[in-house]
């Protein structure tokens, strides 16, 4: 298996980096937004079975990595990388793309008061009132519908960080640990606020995340795509084409924060 | 079932928002697979155009949904 990191070349530690980086600030927004509905659940019908219901989803999940993990992780990257046609990197990279181009998009036009921004607090609310009007007959000791609303919402979201996890680890040999405990240690890190604070992450600055994450997903996606067809970067040495990474993410990063007050402006007009 | 079914559509959803920037997406990517090797560029400038042709699609979407919503 390629889970160690101890064979990456130096080059490869950029991809590792951005990699570990990516997933957390990803699998980041994806747990805030889980939390939340979770606390509503939780704070309007009791905590045991909305509780049971997330640790279900979770276990389930962690079958699902651990059961796709390991086959995906044996994979001979290194070797098909000599192929002119590297497909996996170019099917992974593409999905990548749509899918950090798409936060992208959507964090600029938030940035740009195009559209509303994401209200964790606002959720929480309307949740918490349609859980209340949901109660009419009482709570019964074990609550199938709390239990199923937090198995619903750990799902999804976890589906999301399942996937964003998996595509970060057919990218690269050595990449599935890294990528995998960057969602983890984001999962520990809400899930230690949620039970701390007991209220939903509003401040979590989810927009600023998504633009992050948007544009560390599409300067990855850009260079699996042109490493899967064969594209060539101009980077003095060839071997160290992983050093193109940095550089697509500040023309992204860059080509961002102009778009910004560009839409801005015309919004204003 | 039917969480599975909300499942489908929100991982189908990760990629595909706004159908047309998508589909450009994959339209320039199927061109750059296909045509950039054999363009005859000087060989280190096929990357960055594979990012230039990404970085207009984005421009042109943000653009463009500015425009509509004016």
């Amino acid at each position: 298996m390629h889970f160690g990191i101890a064979e990456i070349e130096p080059a490869g530690l950029t991809r590792l980096g951005t990699t570990v980086v990516s997933s957390f600030l990803a699998s980041l927004v994806e747990c805030v937004e889980a939390l939340t509905v979770v606390l509503a659940v939780g704070s309007v019908r009791g905590w045991r079975s909305v509780l049971a219901g997330a640790a279900t989803a979770l276990a389930l999940l962690a079958g699902i990595v651990a059961a796709l993990g390991p086959a995906l992780a044996r994979i001979p990257l290194r070797r098909l990388a000599a192929v002119p046609f590297h497909g996996l990197q170019l099917v992974v990279g593409s999905l990548v793309l749509l899918f950090g181009l798409r936060w992208l998009r959507k964090a600029i036009l938030r940035a740009a008061g195009l559209i509303p921004l994401h209200d964790e607090q606002a959720i929480f609310k309307k949740n918490a009132a349609a859980l209340r009007a949901a109660d009419a007959d009482g709570i019964a000791r074990w609550d199938k519908f709390a239990f199923s609303a937090a198995f619903n919402i750990t799902m999804l979201e976890g589906t999301e960080v399942v996937f964003i996890v998996l595509a970060f680890g057919a990218s690269g040999a050595g990449l599935l640990l890294p990528a995998s405990l960057g969602a983890v240690a984001a999962l520990l890190v809400v899930a230690a606020l949620g039970v701390v604070l007991h209220r939903p992450l509003a401040r979590v600055p989810e927009n600023t995340l998504k633009f992050l994450v948007g544009v560390l997903l599409a300067a990855l996606g850009t260079f699996w795509v042109g490493e899967g067809a064969g594209l060539a970067w101009p980077i003095p040495a060839p071997d160290s084409a992983d050093l193109a990474i940095p550089f697509l993410v500040a023309a992204y990063l860059g080509l961002a924060l102009l778009l910004v007050p560009i839409c801005r402006s015309r919004r204003a007009n | 079932m039917r969480w599975l079914k909300s499942v489908a559509r929100e991982v189908f959803g990760l990629f595909v928002e706004d159908g047309s920037f998508a589909a450009a997406i994959l339209a320039w990517l199927l061109l750059a697979e296909v045509a950039l090797p054999r363009a005859g560029l000087y060989k280190r400038a096929a990357g960055p155009v594979l990012f230039a042709g990404l970085a207009a699609i984005l421009v042109v979407s943000v653009l463009r949904y500015g425009r509509r919503r004016r």
